[in-house]
């Protein structure tokens, strides 16, 4: 899911870095204005950027027989939308890309894309969608599992984009298949960690996550406020 | 706990061992348990032989061993903070009730 150092060529790492300066910048923006209206939500971001923390240094073993690790997006996608969650995945990205050598500082952009962009995007508005439609665990439990899924299509689209060879549908496929495959059933265990959590924070705290619109002040009370 | 939650637990529990059962006995050597994100370079090199990675990261692990360290470092970072959001706001919850 991380392209590797050196592994996109000049012009793609350049036009990826734009797009998510872009949206990073906008997400610190957004980030600032959260912090001084609703200055009591800042346990949870960082417990959002604590739980991408543990996610994407947990290495699983896959059904495929390869290793992925999750992304944790998911979570923050949920609670601050992607934007936010953009700030928090840099935050993470720059941690793996500096002292592990996973991703990398030239690719970090197509990086911050797929998983702090794109992925969280797309758990965003599955959440958004499915939201009173079904009991709001499982509601974020299938945001997270398709945040996670919709970063691995991404890398693989970025990939098959600086490598059409020999032409883009038949690279989009081998590339999906080492990535996307693998990480299916990560995905699901992804999701069910981040259901996990999610029901734990609303028996302690439900009125953090009432103050950022996410259920009914009515079912906030009964916290530990 | 809820019913729920133990097969949330359970869920993941099996995900995390059916891949060690299903490919027991196997592996580095025949090609199980790498990492996806190596797969994926290899497979540049197999289509685009000539590709030369043009950057290099500026500091590597030493070895698997100082890898593993930082790797572990990153998770306890993450869990201390959990650990802590959780641990503080329980004893405010059980103190009211």
């Amino acid at each position: 899911m991380h392209i590797m150092e050196g592994f996109l060529p000049p012009m793609w790492a350049a036009i990826w870095f734009l797009l998510s300066g872009i949206v990073v910048i906008y997400g610190i923006i957004q980030l600032n204005k959260l912090i001084k209206d609703k200055p009591e939500v800042k346990p949870t971001l960082a417990l959002a950027g604590a739980f991408m923390f543990i996610l994407s240094s947990l290495k699983l073993p896959s059904v495929t027989g390869s290793c992925s690790h999750p992304t944790g997006g998911g979570l923050g996608a949920v609670m601050f939308g992607p934007a936010i969650t953009a700030v928090l995945a840099t935050i993470v990205l720059l941690f793996q890309a500096i002292l592990l050598a996973h991703g990398g500082l030239t690719t970090l952009g197509a990086n911050i894309f797929s998983m702090g962009i794109m992925g969280p995007a797309i758990g965003f508005l599955v959440f958004k969608l499915l939201k009173g439609k079904l009991n709001i665990t499982w509601v974020v439990v299938l945001a997270a599992i398709f945040a996670d899924w919709g970063t691995y299509v991404t890398t693989s689209i970025q990939l098959a984009l600086a490598y059409p060879l020999p032409d883009f549908g038949t690279a989009l496929a081998n590339f999906g298949t080492v990535f996307a495959v693998t990480q299916i059933p990560l995905a699901i265990m992804e999701g069910l960690l981040t259901g996990l959590i999610w029901d734990y924070i609303m028996k302690l705290r439900p009125d953090l996550l009432a103050k950022l619109g996410l259920i009914e002040p009515a079912k906030a009370e009964g916290g530990a406020e | 706990m809820e019913f729920k939650h133990v097969l949330m637990i359970l869920g993941v529990i099996i995900l995390t061992l059916a891949p060690l059962i299903m490919y027991s006995g196997l592996g580095e050597d025949e090609g199980y348990f790498g990492g996806a994100d190596g797969a994926a370079g290899d497979l540049i090199m197999e289509i685009s032989p000539n590709y030369e990675p043009w950057f290099e990261p500026f500091w590597e692990p030493p070895s698997g061993e100082i890898e593993s360290l930082l790797f572990a470092l990153q998770a306890a970072i993450g869990a201390l903070i959990i650990g802590y959001f959780f641990g503080y706001n329980k004893a405010k919850y059980d103190d009211q009730n």
